[in-house]
Formats: C-alpha cells, sequence, structure tokens
C-alpha cells in the first residue's frame, strides 16, 4: 500500500484539483464585461437586433444542452416549450387581461408543470425512441396552434402586448438588450453553477453510464425529468421574451423544423459546454443572417456549411477548439 | 359507411407504402452505420422532381423514371462518399454528429432543388393513366396500385438480396459485428456506400410513384422523411418488417384518422398512436426487447 | 440470519429457458472477505447482478444488514450500503478521474436542485471538501499520480482502481467487486489483491467475483463455488480446493480421479 502522502503528491493533489473545474469566476466577469461593451460597436438598431436574437437563442441552447450534452438525453420537440411560452404569456395578456409582468413568469412556470408531467413517461424511453417520442409532442404541439385558431390566431400567428413594468413600456432595441443580456449572463451562471455540484456530476454520470450512476445511488429517472424541466424552463423564457419583444408569434416558433435547429445550435457548438452552446446560437443565428445576400443559395451554402464544420470539428467547435490549444 | 370506409383504408394503404420505402430506407442506412440519416426524404424529392424534369425535356415515362431513380442513387452514392466517409474516416465517428451531417445534407440538396428547380408544385403523368377505378366500393386511382404494386415488388426485392446473395448477408454481417465483417474480406466501406445507394433507390421510387397522386415540390422530402421516420421507429428501427409494417400502419392510421375525425388533426392522430406504441413497446412493434448487458 | 451483513435465500432467475441462477441461498459475515467463484456460465455476473438490483429475482430475498432489498431499484441498493465496480469497466469516461470519485459521494452530498443551481456558500464549501475526500479516496487506492487526469486517458489498470475508488467513495457497507483483477498483470494483480486486503482489515465486507485462483486463495475468508446457478460448495479457501466436486466442475471427472488418488 502506497506510504502516506509526499510532498510531491499533495503539489500534485492541489494542481489536480485546480485543473479539474473550469474556472467559471472569471469567465463570468468577462461575459458581463463583453454583453456590455458590445453595444458600442453597434452601428444601428440591427446590430441591437441581431444581438438580442443570438442572445434569446443562446439561451434556449444552455438549457438543451444541459439536457443533450450533460445528461445526454435527447430532445426533437423543445421548440414547442419555446414557442409555448410564448403563447401562453401572449394568450393570458390578450384574452385574460392579464398584466405581462404576471403572464410570463407564470407562463414559464406552467410549461414547467407541462414538461414534468410530459417528462414523466417520456423520459422512460432511451435512444431514437426518446427522439421520436419528442418529435411527436413537438409536432402535436405545433399542429394544435395552428389549428386552434381562435384561442392561437391560427396560421398567421398573433400580436404580442409589449411588457409592462411598473407601469412602464420596455421597448425598443437598447432596452431589450440590457434585459437579455441580464437573462443571458443569469443563464450562464446558472448552469455552470449546475454543472459543477453534486447535481451536476450526478447528471453527467447518468450520460457516463447510467447503470453505474444508479449504484451509486442516482435515481436516473427523477434526475432526467428534473433536467428535462429545467431545460424546459430555459427555453420557455427565452420563447416568452422574444414573443414580447417582437410582439408577434406564429405557430413555425413550435415547428419540427425549428426544434432541429436548436439541436444543431448546441451540437455545432459543442455538447456538455455552455460555452459551445454559446457560440453555436451566435453562430447559427449569425450565418443565416450574413447569408441573406446570397438569397437563393441562401439554404445550399447553410447546409455545406454545416457539413464541412460537422466534418472538421466533429465534437462540436469550441471542444474541439479547446482539445487543440490544450495540446499546445 | 361502408363505402366510405374502404377509400380511407385504400387512400391511407397508398400513403403508407411510399411510408414504408421511405421507412425501410431510414432502416437500411440505420443497420449499417447506426445513424438516422435525415436526408433520406430528400432522396423522395429528388426521384420525384427528377422524373417531372426529364419528362419536360421530352423523355417518354418509361425513360424518365427509372433514370430518375438512377439519379437519385447517383446522389445517394456522392452523399455517403463526400459528406459521410470524411467524417467515418479513422475509427468510429460519433453517430450524433453523423445525423447532424446528414441534416445539412439535406438542407444543402434542397436548396440546390430549389436553384435547379423552382419553389413551385409540379406533377408527373400517371403510369398508365387516370381514369379512377371501382374496387370493392372505393373510388381508387389506377396509379395507386402503381404505387402498392410498385412498392410491393421492391420490398420484395430487397427480401431476397438481404436473404439471398452474397452481398445481401454480407451487408448484414457488417451491421452486426464490423470487425468480423472486416476480417472476413468485407469492405465496410462498400457497404455503407451501397446502403446509401439502396436507400436513396427505395426513396426515389416512392418519390417517383406517388408524384403523380400527391403532387411534388422542392420541399416534399421534409414531411415524408419525418413520417418515413416515424413509420422505422414505430415498427422497430433497424428491422425491415417493422419498417415495412410502420410505415403501412402509419398510412392506414392517417388515412381513417383524416376520414373519420379530422382531416387537420390528422397528423396528430397518427402521431399520438406512434407515442402510445413507443411508450408501451419501446423496441417498436417488431423491435427487440433488450436489457443491457453488464 | 442475525449478524450477517449479505443474507441471500433461495435466490432464482431465469432467461427464457434457462435458469440462470438455482434456489441459492449463503450469508455473509461483516468484515469477511466472501468469494464466488466458479466456470463460465456459473451465473457469477448474474449473481452480482442480482445483490444489485439490475435485476429482479423471480424467487428469493436478499437481505442487507438486516433490511429486505428484495426486489428494489438499482439505485436504493446503494442507499441501503451497498457498492460495486464491473466487470466491463463502467467508468464515466465523461469526467475526470476525481470528478469520477466525486461522484461516488452523491449520497453523501447533500444533491439539491436550488444549492445547486444558486452556489450557496454552504454549498461551495461542501464542494471543495467532496473533492478533498474524493482525492484522499485516490490516494488511498494508489492513483495518486492521476488525481489531474480525464478518465478517458488513464491505462486500464487504473481505471480499475478508480472504479474502486469510487465505489468507496459510497461509504458502503458491503462492496461488491467484479473481477477486479480482469485484464491486470502480475504485478497489478498483487496490488488489487494488497488492496482488497487492506479494506478487510479496516472492517469492509467485500464480496468477490474472481477467475485469479491464487487471489481469491490469498484474500478470501470463505468461498462459494456455483455450477449452472447452483451452490456446489462452501467453506474455507482450503476446504473448498480440496472438494472433488470442484474439481471436477472446474477440470473435468477425470483430473478429479487423479487429484483423488493423489
Amino acid at each position: 500500500m502506497p506510504a502516506a502522502a509526499s510532498v510531491s503528491d499533495r503539489r500534485a493533489t492541489a494542481a489536480g484539483e485546480r485543473r479539474g473545474v473550469p474556472a467559471r469566476a472569471p469567465q463570468l466577469a468577462l461575459l458581463a464585461a463583453v454583453l456590455a461593451l458590445l453595444p458600442l460597436g453597434f452601428a444601428n438598431n440591427y446590430f441591437y437586433e441581431v444581438a438580442i436574437l443570438v442572445a434569446l437563442n443562446a439561451i434556449v441552447c444552455i438549457g438543451l444542452n444541459l439536457l443533450i450534452g450533460y445528461a445526454g438525453q435527447i430532445s426533437l420537440g423543445h421548440a414547442a416549450f419555446y414557442a409555448l411560452g410564448g403563447y401562453g404569456s401572449a394568450i393570458a395578456a390578450t384574452r385574460w387581461g392579464w398584466p405581462v409582468w404576471l403572464s410570463l413568469p407564470a407562463a414559464v412556470v406552467a410549461m414547467g408543470l407541462l414538461a414534468w408531467a410530459v417528462g414523466r413517461p417520456t423520459l422512460r424511453l432511451k435512444g431514437h425512441t426518446l427522439a421520436m417520442a419528442t418529435l411527436g409532442l413537438g409536432v402535436i404541439v405545433s399542429i394544435v396552434l395552428v389549428n386552434e385558431d381562435r384561442l392561437t390566431g391560427g396560421p398567421d400567428g398573433m400580436t404580442v402586448p409589449p411588457l409592462v413594468v411598473a407601469g412602464r413600456a420596455l421597448q425598443g432595441e437598447p432596452t431589450w438588450y440590457a434585459i437579455v443580456a441580464v437573462v443571458l449572463w443569469l443563464a450562464v451562471w446558472l448552469a455552470g453553477n449546475l454543472i459543477d455540484s453534486p447535481v451536476g456530476r450526478a447528471l453527467r454520470a447518468l450520460h457516463g453510464s447510467e447503470v453505474a450512476a444508479q449504484t451509486l445511488g442516482v435515481d436516473s429517472a427523477r434526475w432526467k425529468l428534473r433536467i428535462f424541466v429545467i431545460s424546459a424552463v430555459f427555453a420557455a423564457t427565452a420563447g416568452a421574451l422574444t414573443a414580447h419583444y417582437a410582439g408577434f408569434i406564429t405557430p413555425a416558433k413550435a415547428s419540427f423544423l425549428h426544434s432541429v435547429e436548436l439541436v444543431i445550435m448546441v451540437v455545432f457548438g459543442g455538447m456538455a459546454s455552455i460555452w459551445g452552446a454559446v457560440i453555436g446560437a451566435a453562430v447559427l443565428t449569425l450565418l443565416p443572417q450574413l447569408l441573406t445576400v446570397l438569397k437563393d443559395y441562401e439554404m445550399m451554402v447553410f447546409g455545406a456549411v454545416l457539413v464541412a464544420t460537422m466534418v472538421f470539428f466533429p465534437r462540436g467547435i469550441v471542444p474541439t477548439l479547446a482539445r487543440l490549444v490544450a495540446k499546445d | 359507411m361502408g363505402a366510405n370506409w374502404m377509400q380511407f383504408v385504400a387512400g391511407g394503404l397508398t400513403a403508407g407504402a411510399v411510408y414504408a420505402l421511405v421507412a425501410l430506407g431510414f432502416s437500411i442506412v440505420y443497420h449499417a452505420s447506426h445513424a438516422i440519416n435525415f436526408a433520406q426524404g430528400e432522396f423522395v424529392m429528388i426521384g420525384g422532381m427528377g422524373a417531372v424534369s426529364l419528362v419536360a425535356l421530352g423523355l417518354p415515362l418509361w425513360a424518365a423514371v427509372p433514370l430518375a431513380v438512377a439519379g437519385a442513387m447517383l446522389v445517394g452514392l456522392l452523399v455517403q462518399r463526400l459528406a459521410l466517409e470524411p467524417a467515418q474516416a479513422g475509427g468510429q465517428a460519433d453517430v450524433v454528429t453523423l445525423i447532424i451531417i446528414t441534416i445539412g445534407v439535406a438542407l444543402f440538396l434542397r436548396g440546390l432543388a430549389q436553384l435547379v428547380w423552382d419553389k413551385g408544385i409540379h406533377s408527373l403523368p400517371a403510369f398508365t393513366g387516370s381514369e379512377p377505378m371501382h374496387l370493392g366500393g372505393a373510388t381508387v386511382m389506377p396509379q395507386s396500385l402503381w404505387v402498392l404494386g410498385g412498392s410491393a415488388v421492391a420490398v420484395l426485392a430487397l427480401g431476397w438480396f438481404f436473404g439471398r446473395t452474397l452481398l445481401g448477408k454480407a451487408m448484414r454481417a457488417t451491421a452486426i459485428n464490423p470487425l468480423a465483417a472486416r476480417l472476413m474480406g468485407i469492405s465496410t466501406r462498400g457497404v455503407m456506400r451501397l446502403s446509401f445507394v439502396l436507400a436513396a433507390a427505395l426513396g426515389a421510387l416512392g418519390g417517383v410513384l406517388t408524384a403523380p397522386i400527391t403532387l411534388t415540390s422542392y420541399d416534399v422530402g421534409v414531411m415524408l422523411g419525418l413520417k418515413g421516420f416515424a413509420a422505422a421507429i414505430l415498427g422497430g428501427l433497424g428491422s425491415f418488417g417493422g419498417a415495412v409494417a410502420g410505415g403501412l400502419l402509419l398510412g392506414l392510421i392517417e388515412g381513417l384518422g383524416a376520414g373519420f375525425v379530422s382531416s387537420a388533426y390528422k397528423d396528430v392522430i397518427a402521431f399520438v398512436v406512434i407515442l402510445a406504441v413507443l411508450f408501451f413497446l419501446p423496441g417498436g412493434l417488431v423491435g427487440a426487447r433488450g436489457s443491457e448487458r453488464v | 440470519m442475525a449478524g450477517s451483513m449479505l443474507s441471500v435465500a433461495g435466490l432464482s432467475k431465469r432467461f427464457g429457458g434457462l435458469k440462470a441462477i438455482d434456489n441459492l441461498s449463503f450469508e455473509v459475515a461483516p468484515g469477511t472477505v466472501h468469494a464466488i467463484i466458479g466456470p463460465n456460465g456459473a451465473g457469477k455476473t448474474t449473481l452480482l447482478n442480482l445483490l444489485t438490483g439490475i435485476y429482479r429475482p423471480d424467487q428469493g430475498r436478499i437481505m442487507l444488514a438486516g433490511h429486505d432489498v428484495t426486489g428494489q431499484p438499482t439505485h436504493r441498493w446503494a442507499a441501503a450500503g451497498l457498492g460495486r465496480t464491473f466487470q466491463n469497466l463502467q467508468i464515466f469516461f465523461n469526467m475526470s478521474a476525481l470528478e469520477n470519485v466525486m461522484a461516488g459521494r452523491h449520497l453523501r452530498e447533500r444533491c439539491e436542485l436550488l444549492p445547486s443551481l444558486l452556489r450557496t456558500p454552504s454549498q461551495a464549501r461542501a464542494e471543495a471538501a467532496c473533492r478533498a475526500q474524493a482525492a484522499a479516496l485516490m490516494q488511498r487506492v494508489g492513483l495518486g499520480a492521476y488525481l489531474g487526469a480525464r478518465a478517458d486517458s488513464m491505462p486500464y489498470g487504473a481505471l480499475k482502481r478508480l472504479e474502486i475508488a469510487r465505489a468507496l467513495a459510497l461509504e458502503p457497507q458491503v462492496l461488491l467487486l467484479d473481477e477486479p483483477a480482469a485484464g491486470l498483470n502480475h504485478t497489478e494483480a498483487r496490488e488489487i489483491d494488497a488492496l482488497i486486503r487492506e479494506l478487510a482489515h479496516g472492517g469492509m465486507t467485500v464480496v468477490l467475483v474472481e477467475h485469479n485462483m491464487r487471489l481469491v486463495m490469498e484474500v478470501s475468508d470463505r468461498v462459494l463455488v456455483l455450477d449452472r446457478g447452483a451452490r456446489l460448495a462452501e467453506g474455507t479457501p482450503a476446504e473448498v480446493a480440496r472438494d472433488e466436486r470442484v474439481i471436477e466442475a472446474y477440470l473435468g471427472a477425470a483430473e478429479a480421479a487423479e487429484a483423488a488418488d493423489a
């Protein structure tokens, strides 16, 4: 049996402990700085608009990444939570007369409850069947939103009232940028805390080997459900904010294509990486904007870029780059 | 009423036959690579739109159809060769990566189709005329018989291929144990390419057979791919019999749902049934109920 | 029976037509090393899977430290005090070595959503303590050199020990080791041997499934021999090594006769 830890062992211990955990505090400070200083480079409102869209997509992706990248599950229907978050708040505000500062959080809570109810039977499935189940649920939501036009406004969607807090309507790009920047920072902070915690390790253990995790006492059904609910809450928050920012929402937000887009952002940026989720959302939100100049070639080029990136960065952008940097 | 019932069944089975072909395509590729090929629906589109173009160029139908299918097969080969092989080089590629690549390919093909053809809806002349026939109280288009017959022939041919030919058996061996197959001299790369070519052929066949009935356009692949995937999972991914059963069943449910309940909600009904099956039979109708080996 | 740490009574399990475990009963006394051996296909791994709730028995009862755990889902067995390692490594390759062991502390840490999301100061302190404990465990099993390593960059022998460290992090009352020496060379096997003996001296109850006879003979207090899912013999290592039926099961009837004449 090895003798008591020597000095070099102790030093190795300390170094190992430091290296084992990413330095979150400096990263969060950097993010705050970037978010605060970015608007200085904005020439007009369009820049704000794009940044807001990036931030909103990033919020969804961070939540979805927790589910897919860390816990190792899959959801091909997450756009449903996103859209229902928006529709929920819009319907409560317009049809039931709720104030938006109430309808928005209420919609998010409702989505959490829905995720809890739907997740219990669904997460018993694995792999492709889980993918199919989430896909099916998403498509069902999408069709219902199109057809129940008295409630939802049908395929053309419905208008959404602006966010009014303490009597003031929050409108305008710079205001909304501030709102989503704060929410994005919070999302990164919460997700980071979660990963480096016993809960985070339990989730990653489930992904690593569900059987082994269970033998360590991890109640896999319970934790899968919880992370599913958390990721739904992230998506619903982003969806509700988007709806009130844009002033409009359509059923296309719940479509299968949108769900796939979200998954692509997560995988593209890099799974099991919070920064991957943010970068993936950023690149894949910006890219179509940049490609609109190509007009008819947009879809083709987008597809080609996707293929090329996954061929050369099979683990997604951030992890592949991180590995390259670590080797040096 | 009785007549209506037969009508819905006939329509449902016709659609179901196409879903079965698409589902088979999914199963074949899954069998070989454990990946879901999200571009499968686009092969259907290429078949249909290709045939439309060739007919427009003046080719007779009996030449345009096989040529369109052959064209799709070539596209399938190129997709495997150019998009997937580079990712699979150097050992096992992550399944998720492969899936995203196929999504990229699907977008690329759809974008390309938009340019090569247009965004409009097109139809193909029916193979043997469009006089409706009356069978068992239902009004059936002759083309429906072509769809059902053509699919049946394709399925039987596939069954013969995998069950009786050396090449087919080699493909099945590769799916079960790639390393052992390689050691026996079977080229896994060749098997993958052949899988894609077969999947493309099946999809394109479905596309040309159904284009006279359901019309075709550059984005017809999305929904068909989705339904074919659902059918494949319903039947049990990787099972060929399951794919056929799943496809036909899905078509039937849709047809009956549209007829008796609501046309707008036919897809909802279909998906609800699929979800119900999955919750009780996670392996699909035919799939294995395995437990993990630890 | 009073006093036994692990008690199995009348355990049976079939898979289709095959009776993998047939009316098996045995007791494991606390603080002892109890080995389970048998020819291939005797049902050893099936037994372990039954003993950790991965399979449900068709018949029989399993008691752990006096609690009836039969038919419980796997994660409750851990709560009842049972830790295990796997024949085919089930390491969390998506985490670092240290995090693997920290994951083992799941039941001993406060694993709650809100404090984890908000990273309260007490949570942060608990994290640091958990990390220190995991590091200490890694040292204990001789993995001090791998404290900063990712699990997917460690050699096989080290991973076997990592799994043991991870199971120990649970602070189990009974440790089930499934072929801990499989695939190890002579030196590594001796290190595992020493580790097991050290654990036993510390009062841990160990149940060991092994093929490596030397390890079994040196380390065990009692040996249970399985053949075709049923109990063939049980006793001290010396008793079992002399048992004719055991020799026959392993080596065949001819050799058994030879041994009897010797």
